[in-house]
This record gives C-alpha cells, structure tokens and sequence, in this order.
C-alpha cells in the first residue's frame, strides 16, 4: 500500500494538448483540427509505441500496471507526437478545481431561508452563479458585499453591514451564510468582528442568523470550502444541548439533489427521521412556480441544525474528509477555513461537544461503500436493512454478474473532488474496471491511502494516484496509461474528444449535458445507475467503431 | 399577485416597482412617464444580488477570442476556471486561448509575492505552446500584495522575445466597464508594431465582435463581397499578427461600443483611423452599417454602392419569405431583454419588431445615461428600462408584465425558466450565430422554438388559462 502520494515527474511524454495530437493534415500544427481528431482522423490509428518515450525506469516503479498493460492493450488512444517531458510546472493550465468559496456558497444554499453571501469583489459571486446555474439549471442568488476600491483600502466593514441589511430587507432570510474571499482575506477584514459589531448595532432589528466561515481561495479547493461550511454551520448553530429526538444526522457531502433524495428514503426506510446538512435537493431541484420566490423552498431546517446535539449519532460521509488533521486551520490541505482552532469536521464537532456518536464512512457509492452506510445506519437504528434496499442490493449483484463481461479489464480514469474519486473508483472496482489513474485538485486529501483501501485485493496494482492534479497532468499522465474510458465531470470532455474514448459524466459540474443534478451516485440505486451507464458507454463505444452495425450486443 | 390574468398590462399598470430598495429607484424607469434620467454606471449595491461581473471579466471577455496568445490568469484558481472555454469565441485556426492558464496563488505567493511564479508560469507556457503574444490578467489579490507585473512582463518579452503583456484588471477595481479598458490598453500596445504594406486602401478592422458562434465569419463574408479587405478582427477569431498590423486600416467599425471603442479612440488619436459605430443584429442595422461602410468608401470605390444595395436586396429577398411564417406565429408577444452593453438591446428591440413582437422590458449591466435616453426615444411608451438589474426585480416585471420570451444570458435563464417563460440566449453560451441577415433569421427561430413550445401550458403561471378551452396560448 503506497501512502505516500506518487509524484510523476517525467513520465510518458504524450502528445500537446493544443497543438494537435494526430496527423490529420497541416491545420493540426496550429491546434485547429479539434473537430476533425474528434471524429476519427486518424487520431487514433496510430498505436505505435505506447510508453516508448517515457522514462521507463523510474515510472515503472511507480505505476507498474500500466506499463506492464499498457503496450498489451495497445489501442492507441491517446495521441502519440512527442513533446518536451513535463518539467516540474508551476502554472496550472485547465484546473481540476474550483476556488474555495464556491464550495461554501454550495453548502449554505442547502440550509432553509439561507442566503449565501460573498465579501469580496462582485465578480466572484457573479461567476459562481453562473457556473452553478450552468450545472443545476435552477436560481441560485448568490449575495456580494461588491467592494470597490475605496473598501479595498479602508475595509470592508461597512459594505458588508450593508450589504446584509439589503439581504434582510429583499429576501427576509433566515440565515446569511457569509464566505469571505481572497479580496478580503488578503486585506485582513475582520469579518467575525464585524459581524459582532453588526449584531450590536441592528440587533432590535430581529436578526437573521449569520454563520461566518473562512474561505480564502489561495487555500484549499471548493471541497475545503464546502467543508468549511458545513463545519461552520453546526460550530456556530448547534451549541445548546436538548433533548435527545433520536433522529440521524446524516452529513452526506457533496453529492447530487437525486442522491440526498435517495439517501432520506434509506435512512427514512428505517423507521428513522433524518437531519441531512446540508440538503441541496429542493433548493437546488424545485419545481416549476407560479411566483418567483425571493428564497427557494426547502434545505435544512434552521431548528434541526440548531437541535443536531440530540440526533442518536452522526453519520459523516466522505473518506478524506475523515483524515483532515485537527490543528489550527489555515495550513495547506486542511479545511482551509473557519479560523477557529478545534475539531475538523462537523461531525467531529458534534462528536466532541456532545459525545454524539461518529460514524465516519465513505461517500456511499457502490456496494462496499453502501455496505458500510448500511451498517452504520443498522448500528444506529437497531433495525436490519429494510428488505425494498435489500432488493436493490440483490438486483445490483445480479447486474454486476450480468454486466461484468462488458467492462472486465476496461482501463478507467477517474478525476474530481477527492471523496467522489474515492467512490468511483470503489464501484469501478467491483464492477472489474481497472482504474489505471486517480486524481484530484486537492492536495493534502490522502488519496493514495483511500484507494489502495477501496481497491485492496481487487486490482493487479495500485493505480497512479496524483493530487494537486490539473487536467494537463492527468492528460500528460493518461497518455501513457491507454485508458478506456474516462469517468468524472463534464470538464474531462476535451481529453475525452481528443483521444476518442467515452466520458462517463459523475459529479459536479456537468455543464454539456441536460440532468446532470439529477444522476444518482449513491446507494445500491446509484451503484446500479452508474454501471449501467459505464457499461452502456463501453458498449456505444463497440458499438459506433464496430463496421459491422451489431443490433444484438 | 400574478397577472397572468391580466395578459394586456398597459403603461397604467400598477407600478408596484419591485419593492424596489430606495438606492435602486433612480435605476429603474418606465418609457414615457417623465423624463429619464438613469442612476447608472455606479457601483453595484452591497447585498443587492448584482448580474454585474467584474473588471476582470470586462477585460477577460475582450481579449479572450485572441486565439494565438497565452492568456494567463495571475490569481488564485476562480478566475480561471469559471473562465474556462465559457464562451463560443470560434477561432479558424489555433486554439490556445481554449486552455485555461492560471498561477494559482497560494497562500505563501499571497504572503511572498507572486512574482517569481508568475515569470517561472511564462517561462515554462510560452516555451511549450509558443504563442504569439501573452496576456497576463491581474486579479484583485495581484492588486493588493503589489506584485510588478509590468516588470515581469518586461522581463519575459526581452527573454522571449514575443510581446507579454499586462492587463491590468483587478476585479475590485470597478465593473466590466474598466475591464473593457484595461483590455483595449493591452491591446494597443500592439497595435502599430507590424508593417502593413499589404492592406488595402479599402480596409476596416471588425471590432467588438468576439465571434460566439460565428458571427465575425458572416460580417466577413458580407465585407469581402462588398470588395472591402478585413485587417483584424477584434477580438472574434483574432490573430495576434493582424492586430499588430491593424493601424493600417482605413476603418474601424466598432460594434459593441462598451468593449472596444475605446481601442477606436485610442486608434483614432494616434493613427488618425476614424470608426464607424455599427450593430449585426437585426436587419436595419446590418443593412445600415453596410451602407455606412459603402458611403465611408465610396469616395475610393464608388461602385461599393451599389455592390452593397445588391447585397441587401439579395439577402434580404432569400430571408424575408422565411420570416413571414415565423411573424405570423408570434405577432403579438411579448419580449424582455436584459443585456451586457445597451448597444444591443437597440438592435433586439427593432428585431423582435420584424417577428411581431413588442419588447415590455429591457436593461442593461452597464448602460449610460446617454444610452438610456437613446433607448427610450425607441421603445414604446410604458416599456420598463432598467439598469444593472437582479433577479428579484428581473422576476417582478417579468410577472408582471406577462413576458413571453425572455433574451439574456445564462444567469438570467432561471429566472425565466422557473417562471414558466421562453427564453433565448443572447450571451456567452449561444451556440447559434444571430449576427447578419443569416443571424436574424437564426434569432427568430430561436425565439419562435422557445416561445411556441407547448410547455407553456404546463407551467403554473399559464395552467389555469389552458385549462379553459379558450385558453390564451390556443
């Protein structure tokens, strides 16, 4: 088991992304031979020589499937010209990431009457407004404190009170959730005494809520900031110990609306009520209205954050999540936020502050995963697992029988947020896809560990794990590796095209395709809904490169 | 509260006006009901949920479509990756400005400085993808820890030996406007730094069209037939090389006067170049700024002309027919426009007159007061003009008005959407050309596939009058 993450200086040398990786005629030179490669120019025909390039010695040592399978499978997708070996970039070029605050804007839209809210300049809301609404096709108001100069020299107090005073006259909400960004982080603002000062001078005004939370987006990723959030919310709202309800905190990272629906059905299937933070379904998933709602109906009731200390335990989901280190925040790779000192998760807030039960398990995403929700729910109900989700299992294990001869030995290449990847790549796994490359944008998300736990046994070696990744290294990297398919969002599209091999959309965001908040990743449904559409994607593929035109396959 | 029952809200309308905060209400006026005078082109409102964006985005917008520079984003990791391909900007040839490049600051550039990782980013770019010029986008962080990026560009040019270039486009430092500006700086730099020994005396440079869908491609098509040689295109399909050489055209036609008639004044002042403000959208104006273009150079070629009239006859021959069909279908509806530049809003509201349909709603990000003025001598009496809207305002008139189509950008879609209205893209993410006489016809079919679905029916604000026979969408 390799710990340690795998650093791929000078590997394979594939080809140049921009300047045109097949020999499709002279417009390929300059990189303008996109739409022809993509259709089959030739981009593909020319399997010469694999890993030929590579420097052999010191990656085999590090990604020995692949090049031990790699000249054997020998399809040739990726482009072959040489280019430069990949010196040790500082430049990010195509991030797999976003920016941290986004993560945080995401979280606390998921809380009832909430309304996100940047302090920073107003671009920054602007742009994640639209890359979020590009994804979920829904409103998303992001609110901004729109600095200017003037605030940027002097602070950014005053527009943040009054900023939040217009939140309150034109949306009434219950919460603002305040996110800071790089813009104010940098200045130094002091956003909780601000906040303090905000509530002295207007508290006869009955005061929404107003969660503050650290995200400063020269730190950390948008799952940082999405934790962050998630961990300010019940840092700051559950304080007060009542009553126990025995209802089941269930903290489900970031996942799509359909599998928080999925997730409130199981934990509901067993008899139990459930308090799932943050909850995006309705908000983010709504239906059509007669009258536009300043605020979207649903997310989590304000009072069930409040009353999270009498849940019977608390379920958190995600593997790295589980391994971000307690300590003062603020260093790389740690939640990147709240600037309070203490427990590093919501869940580990909970734990220690009302001895809550902690179930830490992965993100539920394929049958191992799920097992191990199922059994934490089982633990926390003293109930079996109900016999319509038993089903579900047995249905998935018969596919996974019938399914296997399709995609045994496929060559995957899995990328996104750290505990997504961890998830794919299990189901992969058990379906007999090899991941040959994992990778995330986070660093400091102890990858490496989770997959060898998920993939333990299962695969002929440990895939190439690399954080801190951005789409040309894990380009620069696949090259090498001759992947069959690649599975994650939507942004992996142009390496998909160009080595023409199918992408598998999972995640967030998907920006080229209709439903994407809609595809379910989680439980025995999600498992099932994924391998069928990894399995039919394979089987498209056979099927349009095939000159015989199969109807039967 | 809905008036979906009231489908001919006139100018007498109840003017609830949004619930408007008090600093919005000079920013909002209905055509015809005293005089205008817009409260714009101030800073957005804290707390006010602006459409705005930023000065970066102003400057990322203009210089995007370059397509053989590096465009390197000095910042954190945000700026670049919601800029990521996000818009068509079609390029014929290279494909660099495809690619995302960032610095992606860390907390230890932040406290260091980025200087040094900024010039190891060009060093280690421009030696792999071999651009014609680089642009490196400064970010509000890059303002405030006060790192030289003109320094460090001057550096990278003598080493590399293309043009680095800074843009100077902290995101706080204002809104689009500023960027725009900062972005036309850029590029007159270039601008004067090659011979242009081969341009006509019948040239022009195409500014402010960044080619989404292709646009830039039609405008072309319609100048070369009109005997006109196209220096530069700026910025949609633009070339590094042309618009270093561009200074050798005898004309700019500037379209979108937000983003680049600011590189016309500045071409005008030093190479004496006039410019001509034009608009591709709709018929009148792009018949009208060809004939401007012909008149411009009739002096040099007077059979431009009548070249030129036959162009229009021809085009407008082939798309009137196809036309008659579509305003027949939607004679009657009703249309909101909330756009980027108010530029376009003019030429939208004499379009969506070709198709039948009366726009009740239009704004802007970035509108000025002149335009404003301009704006309301078009539109009918009543009509709601709006500057730097949000979505609460966007929803109220949208209701209010009964609107049947809404045109605008992605962040305007779900608005439009939740509320049971059509809508169509005139922003980043159309994938269809509107420009041209080809483009008004692509715009009314936009429209018309939008507004003559049948789902309207289904919706809640429209269901109860589709449940009565009579129903009004029948």
């Amino acid at each position: 088991m390799t710990l340690d993450l795998i650093e791929l200086d000078g590997t394979c040398a594939g080809s140049d992304a921009v300047s045109g990786s097949c020999a499709c005629g002279g417009s390929c030179a300059d990189g303008g031979c996109a739409d022809d490669c993509a259709d089959g120019c030739g981009c593909s025909e020319a399997p010469e020589a694999d890993a030929d390039d590579c420097g052999p010695a010191s990656a085999a040592l590090l990604t020995p499937v692949a090049l031990k399978a790699a000249p054997s499978t020998g399809g040739g997708k990726p482009g072959k010209t040489p280019r430069p070996k990949r010196p040790d970039f500082v430049s990010t070029t195509n991030a797999c990431k976003l920016c941290t605050p986004l993560g945080a804007m995401l979280a606390f839209r998921g809380v009832e009457g909430a309304v996100p809210f940047l302090h920073g300049s107003q671009g920054c809301a602007t742009y994640m407004r639209r890359y979020v609404i590009s994804h979920y096709r829904e409103p998303m108001d992001i609110a901004s404190s729109s600095l200017g100069e003037k605030q940027a020299v002097y602070g950014g107090g005053p527009n943040l009170k009054k900023g939040i005073l217009n939140v309150m006259k034109k949306y009434d909400p219950a919460l603002v959730g305040v996110a800071t960004t790089c813009l104010t982080e940098t200045i130094g603002d002091d956003v909780g005494g601000y906040l303090r000062e905000f509530r002295n001078e207007f508290g006869d005004l009955g005061l929404p809520e107003i969660v503050h939370v650290h995200t400063p987006s020269y730190n950390g990723t948008h799952m940082e900031g999405w934790n962050a959030a998630v961990r300010a919310l019940v840092d700051q709202l559950a304080k007060e110990r009542v009553e126990p309800h025995g209802k089941v905190a269930l903290l489900p990272g970031f996942v799509s609306p359909a599998d928080l629906r999925h997730l409130r059905d199981l934990v509901t299937d067993f008899g139990s009520d459930v308090v799932i933070l943050p909850d995006l379904s309705d908000p983010l998933d709504g239906p059509a209205l007669e009258d536009y709602t300043p605020l979207p109906e649903g997310g989590t009731p304000l009072a069930d954050i409040r009353a999270l200390s009498g849940a019977a335990a608390v379920i958190e989901c995600g593997r790295s999540l589980a391994m971000t280190p307690t300590g003062p925040s603020g260093s790389s790779g740690s939640t990147g936020s709240s600037g309070s000192a203490g427990p590093a998760t919501a869940g580990r807030v909970l734990h220690e502050r009302f001895g809550l039960p902690l179930h830490a398990v992965g993100l539920p995403i394929g049958l191992r995963e799920t097992d191990a929700l199922v059994a934490a729910l089982e633990a926390v109900t003293g109930k079996p697992l109900p016999r319509r989700h038993e089903l579900e299992r047995g249905r998935f294990v018969d596919a996974l029988v019938d399914g296997h001869k399709y995609v045994s030995g496929k060559r995957a290449v899995v990328y996104g947020e750290a505990d997504l990847v961890i998830g794919l790549v299990s189901l992969l796994t058990e379906i007999g896809v090899h991941t040959v490359l994992a990778a995330t944008g986070t660093r400091g998300a102890h990858l490496a560990e989770s997959i060898a736990a998920v993939t333990e046994g299962m695969l002929p070696a440990m895939p190439t794990v690399i954080e801190g990744a951005d789409f040309e290294e894990i380009a620069d990297t696949a090259e090498g590796l001759s992947p069959d398919l690649l599975v994650g969002n939507s942004k992996g599209y142009r390496y998909a095209r160009q080595w023409n091999i199918p992408l598998v959309r999972a995640g967030f965001p998907i920006h080229d395709r209709f439903g994407g908040h809609r595809l379910l990743h989680v439980g025995y449904a999600g498992a099932q809904a994924l391998m069928d559409r990894i399995v039919n994607a394979v089987i498209e593929k056979t099927q349009s490169d095939s000159p015989v035109g199969y109807c039967y396959l | 509260m809905t008036t979906a029952t009231a489908p001919n809200v006139t100018a007498t309308a109840a003017c609830r006006d949004a619930d408007l905060l008090d600093e919005r209400k000079k920013q909002v006026h209905r055509a015809g009901q005293g005089p205008i005078d817009m409260a714009c082109n101030r800073e957005s409102l804290a707390g006010a949920v602006s459409q705005r964006a930023c000065v970066f985005c102003g400057s990322r917008v203009v210089l995007y479509p370059i397509a053989d520079a590096l465009h390197l984003v000095h910042g954190p990791i945000g700026c670049a990756a919601y800029t990521w391909d996000i818009r068509g900007a079609l390029s014929s040839g290279p494909e660099l400005h495809r690619l995302s490049f960032s610095t992606d600051l860390q907390e230890k550039d932040v406290i260091f400085g980025g200087e040094k990782k900024l010039a190891a980013a060009l060093d280690e770019l421009i030696d792999l993808h071999k651009p014609k010029a680089a642009f490196v986008y400064s970010t509000c962080i890059v303002g405030l820890i006060g790192d030289d990026l003109g320094a460090v560009c001057r550096k990278m040019s003598e080493k590399k030996g293309i043009p680095v270039i800074p843009v100077q486009s902290e995101g706080f430092k204002g809104n689009k406007r500023e960027g725009y500006l900062a972005a036309c700086k850029a590029m007159f730099q270039l601008v004067g730094t090659a011979p242009t020994d081969s341009v006509s005396p019948l040239s022009v440079n195409i500014l402010g069209d960044f080619n989404l869908a292709g646009e830039i491609w039609i405008v072309r098509g319609y100048l070369e037939r009109m005997g006109i040689q196209v220096v530069a295109n700026i910025t949609g399909d633009g070339r590094v090389d042309d618009i270093r050489r561009c200074h050798g055209a005898a004309l700019n036609l500037v379209q979108c006067s937000g983003s680049t008639m600011d590189l016309a004044r500045m071409m005008k002042e030093k190479y004496g170049t006039p410019h001509l403000r034009v608009s591709y959208l709709g018929i009148e104006d792009m018949a009208d700024s060809l004939y401007a273009v012909a008149e411009h150079f009739e002096s040099v070629d007077p059979g431009i002309v009548e070249r030129t009239r036959d162009l229009v006859r021809e085009e407008l021959a082939a798309l009137m027919p196809r036309l008659r069909d579509i305003r027949r279908d939607l004679s009657g509806k009703r249309a909101a426009i909330y756009v980027g530049g108010s530029f376009k809003a003019f030429s939208l509201i004499k379009a969506f007159r070709h198709i039948g349909m009366n726009v009740v709603l239009v704004g802007s990000q970035t509108g000025t007061q002149e335009e404003y003025r301009e704006l309301e001598t078009v539109c009918d009496p009543g009509t709601v003009i709006i500057d730097d809207a949000n979505p609460l305002e966007l929803s109220h008139y949208v209701r209010e008005l009964d609107v049947d189509v809404f045109v605008g950008g992605v962040k305007e879609r779900p608005i439009a959407h939740k509320l049971g209205v059509g809508f169509c893209d005139h922003n980043h993410e159309r994938k269809i050309a509107l420009a041209g006489f080809e483009g008004m016809y692509n715009f009314a079919r936009e429209v018309h596939a939008s507004v003559m679905s049948p789902v309207w029916r289904f919706v809640p604000r429209r269901s109860r009058r589709a449940a009565s026979p009579a129903g009004a969408d029948a």
